[in-house]
């Protein structure tokens, strides 16, 4: 289906689809980020929109280079899923005291109820923990309006904005009326040292102005922020932020409803002066209790979910459950069919022999993770990227031989480059004494979120030709002892075999079993053929 | 324009039947017939073949959550039978059910287990109530030539049957202007096929 996206006037959108337009509209100069979740399709269509788009190895890398951007004076998008935030937390935490000339947002797609994730952390936190300002839509309409919002903001304080998405805003079409573009100012450098340079001279102030802007902020939100009403019955006043807003607003439309944009920092007294006016006043937030706590910390009365809604997506029916203090045991969905590695899947294989090899499996985040249901079973840990290598390492330091013996991590190919490096590393300068073995499922793509493109592809997000990882390499010049690549040239590998060998040994080994995902196959080999054309023709 | 106040629709199907394109065609309608429109997809896990489920809301008035809660739905089209019985709860009373015949079953239900049974799903579906209409998806994909057109042929049976609340004609606008161009005529054959095996 091919979106039209750039004519105005109304479109149907996607959450994901309004940033990315927006983003075009308000004159990004980059968007740079990781696949994830449900965050993916900002930058797929932002390079669609012919918006300059870069996979990052990682959300570090990604939200580094968006500070770079932001120094030099333009525009950036960095986008990321909420468990990508923790991998990009350092450069947060100390970019928020900074002053960035040109716009910066980042966008973290928050998945509530795990469609596809291995937590449900709620992203609000960061806002707070990091002192940065955080905006969150309700709809796609306001997902495009709040990129343009926070391009405004970011560049009036010179600070880095968080714009929080959930699923249910990502992956809901909902309509967008679009403005009209702007041309981007050009990047052109201008040196802070005291704002940019943060060695501890520096940092004390800044954390200072930091703390300034954010009371300035808060200020505007009383003033002028982006806040909702709709006035019902004197009854009942529910105030709700993102999705929950709309599922309120459906769940009691006889209530009174306030909602906001800007949720942090809050804009307290509004909040309080509107709170007065009703006999009961309900806060229907998704994930943790954090706006229901810092309202009461604010001193402003107001009741409460239960715990039970602590966990998972809400909707109108919970909605309803919680504006009617039924606490009773919700019905469980019907299951749903589960999942499974496609049929021809390179990483059956794979599983198959340490399953057979009655092995201990370190696993890691991608399709494989997949290797822990049935026919398989072949999972032991999955924690977050790149553990696989690292728990594995500590499987091997801590268990009794003839089960250290047993050890394998297996990573994925986008998965290694994105937090496998350092585990390497770390298993060749600190290698347990039965040795360790680390197989590399490289199936050259990003499979998981939809085969999107790594640095071990050797193509771009708009899959023309790049630098291209050589994986044989790396663990060569990282010193592992026995490195091996198992491709389509060493189709008689026994590949069991080779697993059972290296168990067997008191050293590193690494193998790479190299087969595409049999869904990008057909996609490789055309884009394969459109740069070598490309090659041909500037040549 | 025969469409009602608002009409709520439960697409439900496994990964890789479409189920998402399904849903954009039935929100084009709605838009180029001036009605307010929200779609929501679960599609987390959907290239993996789990679970796919689409809510799509259309409405003349403001709608503001994009899920229904359960009993809301008008029309639950099912795009494998097990998928439709899993959606039940979201349809009300009197409300319509479009599914697809053939089921797909889950790899790890093992060839000797009675755990998923096509049949018996069907047999649910048509002794809850509502008015049901199974489609023979297959035949017509084989007739047509395609796999990739169930989801446009159970929209046809739906729209055939006047549960959709659109005429086959605003379908095929919506379809000539989602599809891309050499997909066209392929997708319309499927939409009048659907139609037609729903009214045999």
């Amino acid at each position: 289906m091919k979106a039209d996206l750039s004519n105005p006037p109304r479109q149907l959108l996607s959450g994901d689809d309004a940033v990315a337009l927006a983003a075009l509209h308000a004159g990004t100069a980059l968007g740079i980020g990781y696949p994830g979740t449900p965050s993916t399709e900002i930058l797929e269509t932002f390079d669609r929109l012919d918006g300059r788009a870069q996979w990052s190895p990682n959300e570090k890398t990604a939200l580094e280079v968006g500070i770079g951007v932001a120094f030099a004076g333009a525009r950036a998008l960095v986008t990321m899923k909420h468990v990508g935030l923790n991998v990009a937390a350092d450069p947060l935490f100390t970019a928020a005291y900074t002053d960035v000339d040109g716009g910066l947002i980042i966008v973290s797609a928050d998945d509530p109820g795990m469609a596809s994730s291995q937590n449900e952390q709620d992203n609000r936190h960061y806002a707070r923990a990091a002192g940065l300002p955080m905006l969150e839509p309700v709809d796609s309409q306001q997902a495009y309006d709040f990129t343009w919002l926070g391009f405004e903001l970011s560049e009036r304080w010179k600070i880095p904005v968080l714009l929080r998405l959930t699923t249910r805003v990502c992956h809901s079409l909902t309509p967008v009326l679009p403005r009209a573009p702007i041309t981007p100012k050009a990047a052109d450098f201008r040196r802070d040292v005291p704002a940019r340079v943060m060695i501890p001279a520096f940092a004390k102030p800044a954390h200072h102005r930091l703390r300034t802007k954010l009371a300035e902020i808060a200020a505007w939100n009383e003033a002028e922020g982006p806040l909702h009403i709709e006035m019902g019955n004197q009854a009942l006043g529910i105030i709700s932020t993102g999705i929950s807003a709309m599922h309120a607003r459906e769940a009691a439309p006889e209530a009174s409803h306030l909602s906001f944009g800007l949720t942090y920092p809050l804009p307290i007294e509004r909040i309080r002066a509107w709170a007065t006016q009703f006999e009961r006043v309900l806060v229907v937030e998704e994930g943790d209790p954090m706006l229901v706590e810092e309202l009461r910390a604010a001193g402003i009365s107001v009741e409460s979910k239960t715990e039970r809604f602590r966990f998972s997506e809400l909707d109108v029916a919970r909605v309803r459950r919680i504006i009617t203090g039924d606490d009773s045991e919700e019905p469980a969905p019907p299951q749903g069919k589960p999942p499974e590695l496609c049929p021809g899947c390179s990483h059956r294989t794979v599983f198959h022999a340490l399953r057979e090899l009655d092995c201990i499996v370190a696993g890691d985040i991608g399709c494989y993770t997949l290797g822990v249901l049935p026919p398989f079973s072949a999972m032991d840990t999955c924690v977050c990227m790149g553990a696989s290598i690292t728990t594995g390492l500590g499987l091997r330091h801590a268990l009794p031989e003839a089960q250290a013996r047993r050890v394998v991590s297996v990573i994925g190919d986008s998965t290694f480059v994105h937090s496998g490096l350092t585990g390497l590393a770390e298993m060749a300068y600190n290698p347990p004494p039965t040795g360790h073995l680390v197989i590399i499922l490289d199936n050259e793509t990003t499979a998981m979120t939809g085969q999107q493109e790594h640095p071990g592809t050797g193509r771009s997000l708009d899959h023309s030709r790049a630098a291209r990882m050589d994986f044989v390499a790396v663990g060569q010049a990282m010193g592992i002892k026995h490195v091996e690549l198992i491709d389509e040239a060493a189709k008689d590998v026994d590949l069991k075999a080779c697993i059972a060998e290296c168990l067997a040994r008191d050293e590193t080994a690494l193998i790479i079993v190299r087969q595409p995902c049999v869904l990008a196959a057909p996609k490789i080999r055309l884009y394969e053929k459109t740069a070598a054309a490309a090659t041909s023709e500037t040549s | 324009m025969s469409m009602g106040a608002n009409t709520n629709i439960i697409i439900a199907g496994v990964g890789g039947q479409g189920t998402v394109l399904a849903s954009k065609l039935v929100a084009r309608a709605a838009m180029d017939a001036g009605l307010r429109v929200r779609t929501s997809e679960t599609i987390g896990m959907a290239q993996r073949g789990g679970s796919v489920v689409s809510h799509v809301r259309v409405s003349e008035a403001p709608i503001a959550s994009p899920l229904m809660a359960p009993g809301m739905a008008d029309l639950l089209i099912g795009f494998e039978p097990g998928e439709a019985v899993r959606s039940l709860a979201f349809l009300r009373p009197g409300g319509t059910i479009v599914t697809n015949a053939q089921p797909v079953a889950p790899v790890a239900v093992s060839p000797t287990s009675a755990a998923y049974s096509g049949p018996a799903m069907l047999e649910r579906l048509d002794g809850c109530g509502a008015r049901l209409a199974v489609i023979d998806g297959a035949a017509i994909c084989a007739e047509i030539g395609s796999l990739k057109v169930l989801n446009v042929a159970l929209l046809g049976a739906a729209a055939g049957l006047g549960a959709l609340g659109f005429s086959l004609d605003q379908f095929e606008t919506a379809i000539r202007e989602s599809v891309r161009e050499r997909f066209v005529d392929m997708n319309l054959r499927a939409l009048h096929a659907g139609a037609r095996s729903a009214s045999a």
